[in-house]
C-alpha cells in the first residue's frame, strides 16, 4: 500500500483518452479515482460515493460537480465536498497534463 | 312479494332516461328491453360528432353493460317488436319470440321522414338516424369521395352537411324553405347562419323541391323541380322526423301524429305507457332531448302508481353549437303579432344575431346567434314568465358588461339556472356537486350530476363553474424542464427546432446555465434525437451512464444484460448461447424477467462488450427509455381460445418499433383473446385479439400506478392496429415529457385528444407522422452490434491500471 508521503505523479495516458465531461476510473494498487475531462481542466476525486460507494466516473458532470450514477447525490470536483443529496466528503487528487498526456499524483 | 314485470320497447335516450327514473323510484318492476338496434343505449345527439370524427362509437354510449346488469335489466339486443297484443298484456318480436308485461312502456321514438323523391331508394342515399347510418356514411365518404347533396336544411341536414364536409367531401345543402332552420330561425336568423355556413365552403340552396336522384349503379346527380340538376355522387336525406306509431296503432291505442298521452303520460290503455318522440302531448310532438326527460320523470311516478307529477309541456328551447355556431332560439321567436315588441342587434362582421320578443312587458321568445351566452337568463324570464318592469331597458346587455366566460360572471348567475339544458342540472346543483365531492374534472361533474351529458354545449359553462368554486385551481402551472433551462418541454422542443440546435452542451450555453444536471441533459438529448433523428451531434457525456454502455447499472455498479426476444420467443440456440455466456463470464445470476426475457446479472462493465458480442443477439433496451419489449400469449397458433395470432403479430410489432427511444420506457403486449394472458390491458400499448378484429389500447400500467389501458380504437384487420399503434406511438414519442410514462401522457391530455390527433386526424396529418416515425426507425441502430467493436467514446468499457513502475518516468516533475 501507498501512502502519502510517497504519492508522486503516475502517467494516465494521453489528455484525449478521456472524452469531454466525461470520467474514467484511475486504478493505482489499491487507490480508485474518477478522473474527469471539464474542457479547460482536468480533475479528480476518489471513485466511490460516500453514500453507497457509486462509481462516480460513470456519473453525469454538472459544471465541476458530478452527480452520482445510483442516487445522484452531488459531489464538488474540486473540493470533493458533497453538495446535494446528503453529507460527506471524498478524497482529491491533483491531476497535471504536460504534452498531452495525462498525469496523476497517486 | 313478486315483481310486476315492466317491458319496455325501445333502448334510446328516452326510453332508458325513464327506465333510469323508474328505477329510482325503488325496485318495482322486473325490467325487460327491446332494442332494435344492436347498441347499447347511446347518445343519439352525439352521433353528428361521430361522423364529424370528433367522437367516436365507443364513446357515445350512455349505458353500459354493466349498467344494465347491475339494475337486472334483461335486455335483448337486435329484438325487433312487431305486434303488441294489449287484451293478452304480450308483445311479438320479428323472430317471433314472445315477452309478456303488467306494465308496457313504449319509447319507439321516430323514423327519419323520407319524402317521395323518384331515386330515393338508391344505393348512396343516406339517412342520419343511427350508428349504422354514420358508418355508412363515412365508409361511402372513404371509397368515393365527391360532392354530396344534403337534402333538408334544418338543424340534422346542418349537422350532417358539417361531418361530410370533415369527411373530405363537398357539399351541398338543398332546403325546401326560404330560410335555414325555420323552426328555431327567422328569415334575418337565417340569413346570418347561411353566411356563417358558406364561409365553411358549403353550397346553400333555398326553396328548391327535389324531384329526383338520378344515375344507375351509383348516384350521378340530384334533379329539382326548377329543372336545375346538381352533379353528386352522394344524397342524405334529412327531411326531419316522424313519430314511430305503427306498433301502437296495431295495439289499439289512440293516435294522432303521435300516440296519444295525457298530463300523466298514460295512454288510452291502463297498462300502457309511451313516452319521448313517438309521443303526443297536447297537440305537440317534441323531437328535442330536454322534454324526454321531463317526460320520463313524470312517466316514473305515475308507473309506480304515485301520480304526484304531471307533464305540462316544455316551453321550446334550442341552445347548441350548430356546426361550432353557437345559436339559442326559444319561444315565439317571430313576432308576427303587431303588438309584440321586437329588441334585435346585428354585427354582420362579427356574426352575431341577438333578437327579443316583448309581449305585454313580457319576454316570450328570443333568438341569439353567434353568441349564446345570455341565452340562460332570457330562458329563464320566457319560462317564469315574469314582468319585466325595469329589466326592460336593459334587456338585451346587462350592464355592466361581463367578460365572456369569466369564472365571476358565472358567479353571478343566479342558483336556479339552468346550465345544462338537456339534463336539466342548474347552477346550484352543480356548485354543490363541486363543493361536496372536491371535483377537480368535467368527468367528475358529468357522473355526479350528469350535467353536460346530453349535448355537451354547457362543458365550458360548466369547467368556468368548477373554477370559480375552487378558486381557480384548475389553471396548468407552466412547468419547466428544471432550472438549468427554465423552459417547458413543449417549448423547448420547438427551440430546438427552430433554432436548429443540434446539441446538448448548445441549448444549454444559448437557452440556459451553461451547465446543465443530470435532470436536464438526459431529456435534452432525447428531444435532440428525437427531433433531428441522426442529423445531430450525440453527447454520450450528457446520458446517463446506462445509455453510454447499453446495460443496466445495478447497485454495486455492475450491469445487467437483457437481450431481445421478441414477443417472448425463444429457442434452444438462444439459450444455449446464454447458458455459455454466462458461465464463461461468471455472471451471478440468470432471471427471467417480468417482459418475458432473461436477465444476465452481476455483469462487469469491462465484459460487456465481449457478452454482447458472443450472444449474438440484439439489444433489449431493458436500460433505458425506449421500446422495451412485446409480451404475447400463445394465441391461435396453440391455444384453444385464442381468436388472434398473437405470437407473430407481437413478434412483428416488437420489430416494427424496436431500437426506438421513448420520452418513458414503453411496453406492449400483444393477446390473442379478451382472457389477456399476457395483460396487455396494463401495457402502454396492447393489441387485444377479438373475434373479427383487434382492440388497440394505450396508458396501462401496472408499476407504481396500475391503471387500466383506455380503448384507442376497434379496427378490423392487424394492418389497421398496427397504424393505430404506430399513430399513438409516434405521437408520444412528439409530444411526451420526458420522463413521462403513457398513463400520465393519456391523462394528461385526454384520450379525446389524443385520438383527434391521432388515429381521428385528417390522412395528411397522419402520414405525416408515419412518415417521421419511419425517418427515425430507418436510423435506428443496434448499440450492441455497433459498439462490441468499436465503443463510441475513448476507454468506455475500461478503467485505467497503472502499473507499479509507473511513476518512475515522472519523478522529474515538481510536486
Amino acid at each position: 500500500m501507498t501512502n502519502e508521503s510517497e504519492a508522486t505523479w503516475r502517467l494516465i495516458g494521453t489528455r484525449d483518452s478521456i472524452p469531454l465531461r466525461e470520467g474514467r476510473r484511475v486504478c493505482f494498487g489499491d487507490k480508485e479515482a474518477a478522473v474527469f475531462n471539464l474542457g479547460d481542466k482536468f480533475l479528480a476525486v476518489e471513485s466511490n460515493c460516500p453514500h453507497k460507494q457509486g462509481p462516480l466516473e460513470d456519473g453525469i458532470v454538472s459544471g465541476e460537480a458530478v452527480f452520482c450514477p445510483l442516487h445522484n447525490w452531488k459531489i464538488d470536483l474540486n473540493s470533493g465536498d458533497v453538495i446535494a443529496g446528503g453529507e460527506g466528503h471524498i478524497a482529491t487528487y491533483a491531476i497535471k497534463v504536460e504534452d498531452d498526456q495525462l498525469y496523476i499524483r497517486f | 312479494m313478486e315483481r310486476k314485470k315492466l317491458l319496455v320497447i325501445g333502448n334510446g335516450m328516452a326510453g332508458m332516461a325513464c327506465v333510469d327514473a323508474i328505477l329510482q323510484q325503488g325496485p318495482h318492476f322486473d325490467i325487460t328491453v327491446l332494442s332494435e338496434e344492436p347498441y347499447y343505449n347511446y347518445n343519439r345527439i352525439l352521433l353528428s360528432s361521430v361522423l364529424q370524427g370528433e367522437k367516436l362509437v365507443d364513446d357515445i354510449y350512455i349505458n353500459t353493460k354493466e349498467w344494465y346488469d347491475a339494475n337486472g335489466i334483461d335486455l335483448h339486443l337486435g329484438a325487433k317488436a312487431v305486434d303488441i297484443n294489449a287484451p293478452l298484456h304480450q308483445v311479438v318480436t320479428e323472430k317471433g319470440d314472445i315477452f309478456h308485461y303488467d306494465k308496457l312502456l313504449i319509447a319507439t321514438g321516430s323514423d327519419p321522414f323520407i319524402p317521395p323523391i323518384e331515386g330515393v331508394k338508391k344505393k348512396g342515399v343516406f339517412a342520419f338516424r343511427n350508428i349504422n347510418d354514420v358508418n355508412a356514411m363515412t365508409s361511402h365518404c372513404e371509397e368515393a369521395p365527391g360532392r354530396a347533396v344534403v337534402i333538408g336544411g334544418g338543424l340534422l341536414g346542418l349537422e350532417a352537411a358539417y361531418g361530410l364536409i370533415k369527411n373530405n367531401m363537398q357539399v351541398t345543402v338543398v332546403h325546401l324553405g326560404n330560410r335555414l332552420m325555420e323552426r328555431q330561425l327567422d328569415e334575418i336568423g337565417g340569413l346570418f347562419l347561411k353566411r356563417e355556413i358558406e364561409k365553411m365552403g358549403i353550397e346553400v340552396l333555398l326553396q328548391k323541391s327535389t324531384t329526383r336522384i338520378m344515375g344507375k349503379d351509383r348516384i350521378e346527380s340530384v334533379q329539382f323541380k326548377d329543372g336545375s340538376i346538381v352533379e353528386a355522387n352522394m344524397v342524405v336525406v334529412a327531411c326531419g322526423i316522424k313519430p314511430n306509431i305503427e306498433l301502437a296503432k296495431k295495439a289499439g291505442l289512440k293516435v294522432n301524429r303521435g300516440i296519444e298521452v295525457n298530463d300523466h303520460m298514460e295512454t288510452s290503455d291502463p297498462d300502457i305507457f309511451a313516452v319521448g318522440e313517438c309521443v303526443e302531448h297536447r297537440g305537440m310532438v317534441y323531437g328535442l332531448v330536454a322534454p324526454l326527460y321531463e317526460q320520463g320523470k313524470v312517466l316514473a311516478s305515475t308507473i309506480v302508481g304515485l301520480k304526484e307529477l304531471t307533464y305540462e309541456g316544455t316551453t321550446l328551447a334550442t341552445k347548441l353549437k350548430v356546426m361550432g355556431i353557437e345559436l339559442f332560439s326559444a319561444g315565439d321567436f317571430l313576432a308576427e303579432d303587431p303588438s309584440m315588441e321586437v329588441v334585435a342587434y346585428e354585427d354582420h362582421a362579427f356574426g352575431v344575431y341577438k333578437k327579443l320578443v316583448v309581449h305585454n312587458n313580457r319576454l316570450i321568445g328570443s333568438i341569439l346567434i353567434g353568441d349564446s351566452r345570455d341565452s340562460g337568463r332570457f330562458l329563464k324570464l320566457i319560462r317564469d314568465e315574469e314582468r319585466l318592469g325595469d329589466k326592460r331597458q336593459n334587456l338585451l346587455f346587462e350592464t355592466p358588461p361581463a367578460v365572456a366566460g369569466s369564472p365571476e360572471d358565472v358567479m353571478s348567475l343566479p342558483d336556479d339556472e339552468t346550465i345544462c339544458g338537456c339534463i336539466g342540472v342548474t347552477k346550484g346543483q352543480i356548485v354543490c356537486a363541486v363543493k361536496e365531492n372536491n371535483l377537480k374534472s368535467l368527468a367528475g361533474v358529468k357522473k355526479c350530476t350528469k350535467a353536460s351529458t346530453g349535448c355537451g354545449t354547457c362543458a365550458g359553462t360548466v369547467e368556468d363553474i368548477m373554477r370559480a368554486v375552487n378558486g381557480g385551481e384548475l389553471e396548468e402551472v407552466a412547468d419547466v424542464l428544471c432550472e438549468c433551462v427554465p423552459f417547458p418541454q413543449e417549448k423547448l422542443r420547438n427551440i430546438v427546432q427552430t433554432q436548429k440546435l443540434k446539441s446538448v452542451q448548445e441549448i444549454l450555453d444559448v437557452y440556459g446555465n451553461g451547465v446543465g444536471c443530470q435532470v436536464c441533459k438526459p431529456a435534452l438529448s432525447y428531444v435532440i434525437d428525437e427531433v433531428w433523428c441522426g442529423e445531430h451531434t450525440e453527447d454520450r457525456s450528457a446520458r446517463f451512464i446506462n445509455d453510454r454502455v447499453h446495460a443496466n447499472i445495478q447497485k454495486d455498479g455492475t450491469f445487467s444484460v437483457i437481450p431481445r426476444m421478441r414477443g417472448g420467443l425463444t429457442n434452444p440456440n438462444e439459450l444455449r448461447k446464454i447458458a455459455d455466456v454466462a458461465d464463461k463470464y461468471k455472471v451471478k445470476l440468470v432471471k427471467v424477467t417480468g417482459s418475458q426475457r432473461l436477465d444476465l446479472l452481476g455483469v462487469k462493465k469491462a465484459d460487456l462488450p465481449k457478452i454482447w458480442d458472443e450472444l449474438g443477439m440484439p439489444c433489449g433496451h431493458a436500460y433505458t427509455k425506449a421500446v422495451r419489449m412485446v409480451k404475447s400469449c400463445v394465441g391461435a397458433e396453440f391455444c384453444r381460445y385464442g381468436t388472434q395470432n398473437s405470437m407473430q403479430v407481437g413478434v412483428d410489432l416488437e420489430k416494427e418499433l424496436e431500437g426506438l427511444y421513448t420520452p418513458g420506457k414503453l411496453k406492449m403486449g400483444v393477446v390473442g383473446c379478451p382472457r389477456n394472458c399476457a395483460e396487455a390491458t396494463v401495457k402502454d400499448i396492447g393489441l387485444i385479439g377479438i373475434e373479427g378484429g383487434w382492440q388497440v389500447v394505450i396508458g396501462g400500467a401496472a408499476g407504481k400506478v396500475v391503471r387500466a389501458a383506455d380503448i384507442l380504437v376497434t379496427v378490423s384487420t392487424t394492418e389497421e392496429a398496427f397504424e393505430a399503434a404506430k399513430l399513438f406511438f409516434q405521437y408520444y414519442r412528439e409530444n411526451g415529457k420526458y420522463g413521462e410514462r403513457t398513463y400520465d401522457f393519456v391523462e394528461r391530455l385526454g384520450l379525446e385528444k389524443v385520438r383527434r390527433e391521432t388515429i381521428l386526424a385528417n390522412k395528411e396529418i397522419q402520414d405525416a407522422i408515419l412518415n417521421r416515425l419511419e425517418k427515425s426507425k430507418a436510423n435506428t441502430v443496434d448499440p450492441w452490434v455497433v459498439e462490441a467493436k468499436r465503443p463510441a467514446t475513448s476507454m468506455q468499457f475500461d478503467e485505467f491500471v497503472l502499473p507499479k513502475d509507473g511513476a518512475a518516468l515522472l519523478n522529474n516533475f515538481p510536486v
